[in-house]
């Protein structure tokens, strides 16, 4: 069993080539990167918002809570369902998976960024305010950087969800590693389906680790005590 | 009885296998937190690898774990067994952590009293340790269960009936009807879930209420 998958992950012939392994690995990192990017530029503002003012926090706890339960295979097929036979070209195969993708990406993000801004120390915001900052610079110089460890964490699990959401598109169509897994039960080529989750676990590993990296360089030193635990 | 094209008699059995596929291994993985997550938090050297080990098992994607799980544990890739063992895995990374914190937030001076009046270190654990975190561990044992419910449904992909196979039926034939009633009924099922263990954290914590009132 081991054996045929290392033989089929081993194979230079599927590394190459239009459909091999290095073009889907990009494939899917391509994709996962702008819906990580669309579902930020949602949920990064109104997440400050909240977090900021602490207005509509109750509505988009329960929202972010609601939203887990909707099953991401479910909603892929109702896209494409609805979104296939109104789109012609390239853009038919890739616009509803993304747009499921980035839905899906922001609630996490959300609550990382409401419950980071939540979560600063009113002592460091009073001290601003005594400072003289106005509230947008109280924002941005204390609060954001203060929050950073979780919305780092929002981010992280927003990537994650994203990725294996991903996976799952393949079998609407959408590029990426999903199309060995998807392809490979087609064929009935349980080498080729192991070998393809085999790459997504270990993209998925390593996409985490760059995002833990990262924050490590980010946040402010003087925060990561606190937030180990 | 139908609905939107779909028979709910059918729906009905698959809500039944989906709620155990994601039931089962909510109880599976809570059994396997709560000592984990002790030891976490009890033996320092022990912490790091313990949770960042079980929070890496939440990175790999499910289709990835279903699809290879049959290969580790030598069974039929149509096993709901890899589905159990899957979910499991996951709960495992979910609720570890929370277990950690929650008997991390128990404040000493209740562990000293305990302590004081002669309670060993197993039932100090059992009779105020384990329900004084009993709020901690819900809050991530609802996030689990809702979590679960929506990634079961993953497994239609490789053909394990539940309510995901309605999706895939639907997508086969171009139909939304299925697709609907399946979303519906997977939504419907993590509510259950989540007021299932709502409610048995109220029967469980009931000085909560009466400090409330």
């Amino acid at each position: 069993m081991i054996a045929t998958i290392w033989a089929w992950l081993s194979d230079p012939t599927n590394w190459s080539g239009s459909g091999g392994i290095l073009a889907q690995a990009l494939e899917h990192l391509r994709l996962s990167g702008i819906a990580l990017l669309a579902a930020a530029l949602v949920a990064v503002p109104i997440g400050l918002y909240v977090g900021h003012t602490g207005r509509g926090r109750v509505v988009l706890v329960n929202a972010v809570s609601a939203f887990r339960a909707i099953p991401s295979l479910g909603v892929l097929f109702i896209a494409a369902l609805l979104l296939l036979p109104r789109l012609r070209g390239d853009l038919a195969f890739e616009l509803p998976s993304l747009i499921v993708l980035a839905t899906l990406g922001i609630p996490p993000i959300l609550s990382g960024v409401y419950a980071g801004i939540g979560q600063v120390d009113p002592a460091a915001r009073d001290a601003a305010r005594g400072m003289g900052m106005t509230s947008w610079q109280q924002l941005w110089q204390v609060e954001v950087p203060c929050a950073l460890p979780l919305i780092f964490s929002g981010l992280r699990s927003s990537m994650m969800q994203i990725i294996a959401t991903a996976t799952i598109a393949a079998v609407v169509g959408l590029g990426g590693l999903g199309r060995f897994l998807i392809d490979g039960q087609a064929n009935r080529a349980y080498d080729e389906m192991a070998g393809g989750a085999l790459l997504v676990a270990a993209l998925a590993l390593l996409i985490d680790l760059v995002g833990a990296l990262l924050q490590r360089f980010v946040v402010s030193p003087g925060l990561t005590p606190a937030t180990r635990r | 009885m139908t609905a939107l094209g779909t028979d709910l008699g059918e729906v009905a059995g698959f809500a039944a296998q989906h709620a155990y596929l994601a039931g089962v291994p909510l109880l599976l993985g809570l059994l396997i937190s709560l000592p984990l997550g002790w030891v976490a938090l009890r033996r320092r050297w022990l912490t790091p690898p313990v949770i960042v080990g079980t929070g890496l098992l939440y990175t790999i994607p499910s289709l990835a774990l279903f699809v290879l799980l049959p290969g580790i544990l030598g069974t039929q890739i149509l096993d709901p067994i890899n589905v159990v063992v899957a979910m499991t895995l996951y709960t495992i990374a979910l609720l570890t952590r929370t277990v950690a914190d929650g008997l991390g937030s128990v404040p000493d001076h209740v562990r000293q009293a305990a302590t004081a009046m002669g309670y060993g270190p197993l039932r100090r654990f059992w009779a105020v340790e384990l329900p004084m975190a009993v709020p901690v561990i819900s809050a991530g044992l609802r996030v689990a269960a809702v979590s679960n419910v929506s990634m079961v449904s993953v497994a239609a992909l490789i053909g394990v009936s539940q309510l995901g196979l309605l999706f895939t039926d639907g997508f086969s034939r171009s139909a939304m009807g299925p697709i609907v009633v399946g979303v519906l009924a997977c939504v419907l099922l993590a509510l259950l879930f989540d007021l299932l263990i709502l409610t048995l954290t109220r029967l469980l914590t009931p000085w909560l209420r009466a400090a409330r009132t």
